[in-house]
């Protein structure tokens, strides 16, 4: 289904007009349910093409859940339900017709815990490739090394690709969560703080990885941590209470914020 | 704080009496044990010999060995185990993974709660009334039946304690490659708690073996060589049931062997479990 005949917000944060920003994905009065608690309220926010945007907020403001609804994540639990719309290239992602898996095949996930599933390094990555695709042994291998070397991890498992996924060290187990999400081929990519699990050396190289990855793809990342935000992201949206305080671009925010609110978190003073 | 204030002395007492305590609750579980184990290994292996592997269950009065009950508690355990395992899985299936939120699973788990600590002698009586009874008479299939009744709530209760001990974001991480939920369970969730749901089925199978009430009522026993379950099967819980309670020498000898023989195959089992259980933290 398409929403054009919905009636869109504005969206009235203040954004460089210089370029040619395409939203990829659109969140308009996004309300989110955990039972009766009103976990995100209003919430409006767009995700640019080749952009990075980064969430922030003290713990419980509703960051991690808004990442999950653009996956439906949430629809894995009861009780849980979202209203408003979020579109996905215009087309409505929280109808009822919307089929999960296709939509988690476009919209890849990377979490906070680094999550290898119970099988080799190759089969790890092959795994989900083999779920959407048919090919032959030899472009899986290729395709399984591509997505390895994006995620920058082939140099260090090229010789034992059959190793238990679970053996690798945590930073390299979360390269190879992203290695199995890129495999896939999404065009987002959500980054649920990928990096709160990790030592810095391990930190440095996923970030790095984020900024390598952005061209090709629509990323948005939830983090703690406001040097990170400020290293990675093109957007920054800050959240308090379940509410989007403010959003823009990220060198405006962590300059010069709008809001009270935002200055005091970014500088420190609460949260 | 200043360890040689009286607070931190009555603490110590305390402490060196509730680990005595311990220690001597330990050591009081584990003397019967032994004992039990060097009786049975006393009394039971001065008859282990390789006619008891070869030979049928003798009468009074002659030499003779196991091999009947042996294969036939085999036979009738296997078959328990290839009826009780799949259903014990898809239930412990549905209720960690589909039912995990649904008030039939808090049922489903309550019932199999109470079959699982039902006296083995109710169970017999029952399969006894539907199908011995409908029959007309004993067979080996009512006996690994009933054996499967008593497999089929330790299998769903492991089946479904495995399932819950993965972790919610190995599925969610399943979920985010667009993974449909019925592959990541065989693919994904039952890869990791395999060696756990193995275990489950060994423990059951451990239970199982020195089953004697439920096939009293429904296998029944069988002094000759018989594979035909549409008859009495002889098994070795039985045998040794019948053979011990007997006045003769030699029938009490082999119940002896016989119980050696199912003791360390259990033991055996066991182990094995254990050392799986063990991959499974590891791995």
């Amino acid at each position: 289904m398409t929403v054009a005949a919905i009636t869109v917000p504005t969206v009235t944060h203040a954004l460089s007009q210089d370029e040619n920003l395409v939203e990829k994905v659109s969140v308009r009065n996004l309300d989110f349910f955990y039972g009766d608690h009103r976990a995100l309220k209003s919430i409006s926010v767009p995700l640019y093409h080749g952009k990075v945007t980064a969430f922030i907020g003290p713990s419980g403001c509703g960051k991690s859940t808004l990442l999950r609804v653009l996956n439906r994540m949430y629809d894995l639990y009861p009780n849980q339900r979202a209203t408003g719309y979020v579109t996905l290239d215009n087309a409505d992602i929280l109808s009822p017709s919307q089929d999960l898996n296709l939509l988690r095949a476009k919209v890849g996930m990377v979490f906070q815990k680094p999550t290898p599933f119970p099988m080799t390094i190759f089969e790890n990555i092959a795994f989900g490739i083999r779920l959407y695709e048919k090919m032959s042994k030899s472009e899986l291998e290729d395709r399984v090394r591509h997505a390895l070397e994006r995620a920058a991890l082939w140099d260090e498992v090229k010789d034992k690709l059959g190793a238990n996924g679970l053996s690798l060290s945590g930073g390299q187990q979360q390269r190879l969560c992203i290695a199995r999400t890129v495999a896939v081929r999404p065009e987002v990519i959500l980054f649920d703080e990928p990096c709160s699990a990790l030592d810095p050396i391990s930190t440095a190289k996923i970030e790095e990885l984020i900024d390598d990855l952005k061209d090709d793809y629509t990323i948005a990342i939830v983090t703690h941590n406001m040097q990170q935000a400020a290293r990675v992201s093109d957007f920054t949206a800050f959240m308090y209470l379940g509410e989007l305080v403010e959003f823009g671009e990220t060198t405006r925010i962590f300059t010069t914020p709008n809001d009270r609110r935002t200055q005091d978190y970014i500088t420190g003073r609460f949260g | 704080m200043n360890p040689t204030s009286p607070l931190y002395a009555k603490r110590r007492r305390r402490n060196v009496l509730t680990m005595g305590l311990a220690y001597g609750a330990t050591g009081l579980g584990l003397t019967w044990l032994v004992i039990i184990l060097a009786v049975l290994v006393w009394e039971g292996f001065s008859g282990l010999s390789w006619a008891v592997f070869t030979e049928m269950t003798p009468p009074p009065g002659s030499a003779g060995g196991l091999l009947n009950p042996i294969v036939g508690s085999l036979v009738m355990t296997v078959i328990a185990v290839l009826i009780g395992t799949p259903l014990g899985i898809l239930a412990g299936t549905y209720m960690a993974e589909y039912g995990r939120f649904d008030k039939l699973t808090t049922v489903v788990r309550f019932i199999n709660d109470i079959l699982l600590s039902a006296p083995s002698i109710v169970i017999g009586l029952f399969v006894y009334e539907v199908m011995v009874a409908q029959m007309g008479h004993f067979s080996g299939w009512a006996g690994a039946v009933s054996l499967a009744v008593i497999v089929v709530p330790v299998v769903v209760r492991t089946t479904e304690d495995m399932l819950v001990l993965v972790p919610d974001s190995l599925r969610e991480a399943a979920a985010s490659i667009g993974l449909p939920r019925s592959l990541m369970i065989q693919r994904v969730a039952y890869r990791a708690a395999r060696a756990g749901m193995i275990t489950g089925v060994l423990l059951a199978v451990a239970r199982i073996s020195g089953e004697t009430a439920p096939l009293l009522f429904t296998a029944l026993n069988n002094q000759f060589w018989s594979l035909n379950l549409n008859a009495p099967v002889s098994s070795l819980p039985v045998v040794i049931f019948q053979f011990a309670l007997s006045p003769y020498k030699d029938w009490q000898s082999l119940a002896w062997t016989g119980a050696l023989i199912i003791t360390f195959a259990v033991l055996a089992l066991s182990i094995v479990a254990r050392i799986l259980a063990a991959q499974r933290k590891t791995s």
